[in-house]
């Protein structure tokens, strides 16, 4: 099994979400983070007083999914997500030991 | 009153009797003067809430967008609790200190407590509104100038010390400064034989010069923000200040025009006056900010209108439209540097911007009104025949320019050392500054115990 962590534009959830369904995969979980890679940040000024803005709102995917299939979600998240713009994120992959199924007690691939 | 008035007056007429006709037209003059009244009353209470508004909600709202998140709601309790406190002050000696016919410079006691301010007019000041009305729609310009003071020492005062200092201070700067201009026998009342005419329509002396000057002492005297300006101290929510920014522009209608006092062409005059002022500096503010930073804010758009709203503040029954698109451009353009450039220059941390806004709006107005005061739009003053006097520079009354700067010199001097005394004094009872844990924690928390957004809950 892998771990799939792909961290993209806010506005871009709706595109990837939907290209995963299409794929046939419908778990993950999503959280609203901030950071910033070699994009930076941005300029905002009120009144006159000037604020750099370093760390920009993303989105965090995380899904968990059978080791053979890793290679094709990764490439419809990069299909889906992409703008070839900076700033459009980055993808991590890890090996996960096991998954367990808290409602039956499943485990590995099952239990995804 | 309505009908039987002119019924008997017809009856007299035809009854031909010298006495009922003379009874006739008496009771006309009263039912007449009872209508007038009734309109006139009607305009200014309506006023009179317009202004309560600009506080709460208006500059509540407004201020408390500026702030950051941890400081919303003692914020806008700033606004808030000198509705009350302005209030009580006023009936127990406010009122009186402020329009009792006293000294030059301050007023007597003979309304303390309201003591024979009723339903009847005082034809000192508005002989077609009920003293009442004329005194309850004064106490809303009392709270308001207070409250615009505490955007300078915001996100850092204690609650006690704001109580101590806005009541010391609406009794040494607010009544003086409101006997002097507008008091019977007030030393710059230019319609009471004032030594020294000066015009304030609606308070740009005593309004936004002393609580701009009062906020930049206090800016001064009571120190940075824990880290300022290094960390990000944005505004946490505009929508908030927009909000309150329009609501301000539509209470400055009851503001200027309801200092008409009645339901009159010069109300008219004031309202069109008022609306073109802060027109004009939103477009000015804008412009300024456009060209220099090369992108036009929303923050800049709205403070540029509060700014054309305070530099017309004085002028708006003295000028015609024309020249109140002057004054509003003028001071748009003017606070937008006062702000953006010669603040960050000399370094002092006022904000939410109320001395680069009032003060400076309110100096720019009070100074204009000289220049562009005409007899055209306020024929309040007369000479010994009956006509009207030449008001500012437009008709040819230079001098009055040079009234209008003592007006402001003394404006500032006394709300300058006014602000440091009630300070210090402040400062001596309770201290006026919170602790920096309860800073850093903020001021929601740490004053109130609560907090503005409970998302989770």
């Amino acid at each position: 099994m892998k771990k799939i962590e792909a961290i993209i534009q806010p506005f871009k959830l709706d595109d990837v979400k939907e290209a995963l369904k299409n794929i046939g995969i419908d778990g993950m979980t999503v959280s609203e983070v901030r950071g910033h890679g070699r994009q930076k940040g941005h300029k905002e000024v009120y009144r006159g007083q000037e604020y750099q803005v370093d760390l920009l709102p993303k989105i965090k995917i995380e899904m968990v999914v059978p080791s053979a299939r890793a290679d094709e979600v990764i490439r419809t998240v990069i299909q889906s997500a992409r703008t070839g713009k900076i700033g459009d994120g980055k993808i991590f992959v890890y090996d996960v030991v096991d998954a367990i199924r808290i409602r039956n007690e499943d485990r590995g691939e099952a239990a995804l | 009153m309505s009908l039987s008035s002119p019924v008997s007056l017809a009856m007299a007429v035809s009854g031909a009797s010298g006495e009922d006709l003379a009874a006739g037209i008496s009771a006309l003059r009263e039912a007449v003067q009872a209508a007038q009244i009734a309109a006139d009353n009607a305009w200014m209470l309506v006023s009179s809430a317009l202004v309560l508004m600009m506080t709460g909600p208006g500059l509540a709202l407004f201020y408390g967008g500026l702030v950051r998140r941890k400081n919303t709601l003692a914020t806008m309790m700033q606004s808030f609790v000198l509705m009350a406190l302005i209030t009580v002050l006023w009936a127990l000696v406010g009122y009186s200190l402020a329009f009792g016919e006293g000294s030059a410079v301050l007023g007597d006691l003979r309304y303390a407590l309201l003591r024979g301010v009723e339903g009847a007019p005082n034809s000192d000041y508005a002989p077609t509104i009920p003293h009442q009305t004329f005194m309850v729609f004064q106490l809303m310009f009392a709270i308001i100038t207070p409250a615009l003071i505490a955007g300078a020492f915001a996100e850092r005062m204690k609650f006690s010390a704001l109580l101590v200092f806005m009541t010391l201070w609406a009794l040494v700067v607010y009544c003086p400064m409101a006997h002097m201009v507008w008091g019977k026998g007030g030393l710059l009342n230019a319609f009471s034989g004032g030594a020294i005419p000066c015009f304030d329509f609606a308070g740009g002396t005593v309004v936004h010069i002393t609580s701009g000057v009062s906020a930049l002492i206090c800016a001064l005297y009571i120190g940075k923000r824990h880290g300022y300006p290094s960390p990000a101290m944005k505004p946490h929510n505009l929508v908030l200040s927009f909000i309150g920014a329009c609501l301000l522009w539509v209470g400055w209608f009851g503001f200027n025009a309801g200092s008409a006092l009645g339901s009159s062409a010069l109300a008219s005059s004031a309202f069109v006056a008022t609306h073109f002022g802060a027109a004009a500096a939103a477009l000015g503010w804008m412009i300024a900010e456009w060209s220099r930073t090369g992108k036009p804010s929303v923050l800049g758009a709205i403070s540029g209108a509060v700014c054309g709203l305070v530099a017309i503040t004085p002028a708006s029954g003295f000028v015609k439209p024309l020249p109140a698109l002057v004054i509003g451009l003028a001071a748009g353009v003017i606070c937008y540097f006062m702000v953006a450039s010669v603040k960050q220059r000399f370094g002092y941390d006022d904000s939410l911007d109320a001395f680069g806004v009032h003060g400076a709006g309110g100096t720019v107005g009070a100074l204009l009104t000289g220049v562009f005061a005409t007899n055209a739009v306020n024929s309040g003053l007369k000479d010994a025949a009956g006509n009207p006097l030449p008001l500012g520079l437009v008709d040819g009354n230079a001098a009055q320019v040079f009234n209008q700067a003592v007006g402001v010199v003394i404006a500032w001097v006394l709300a300058a050392l006014g602000t440091f005394i009630v300070l210090k004094i402040t400062d001596a009872v309770v201290g006026v500054r919170v602790s920096p844990e309860h800073e850093i924690q903020g001021l929601d928390l740490s004053l109130h115990g609560e907090e503005a957004y409970n998302f989770e809950v």
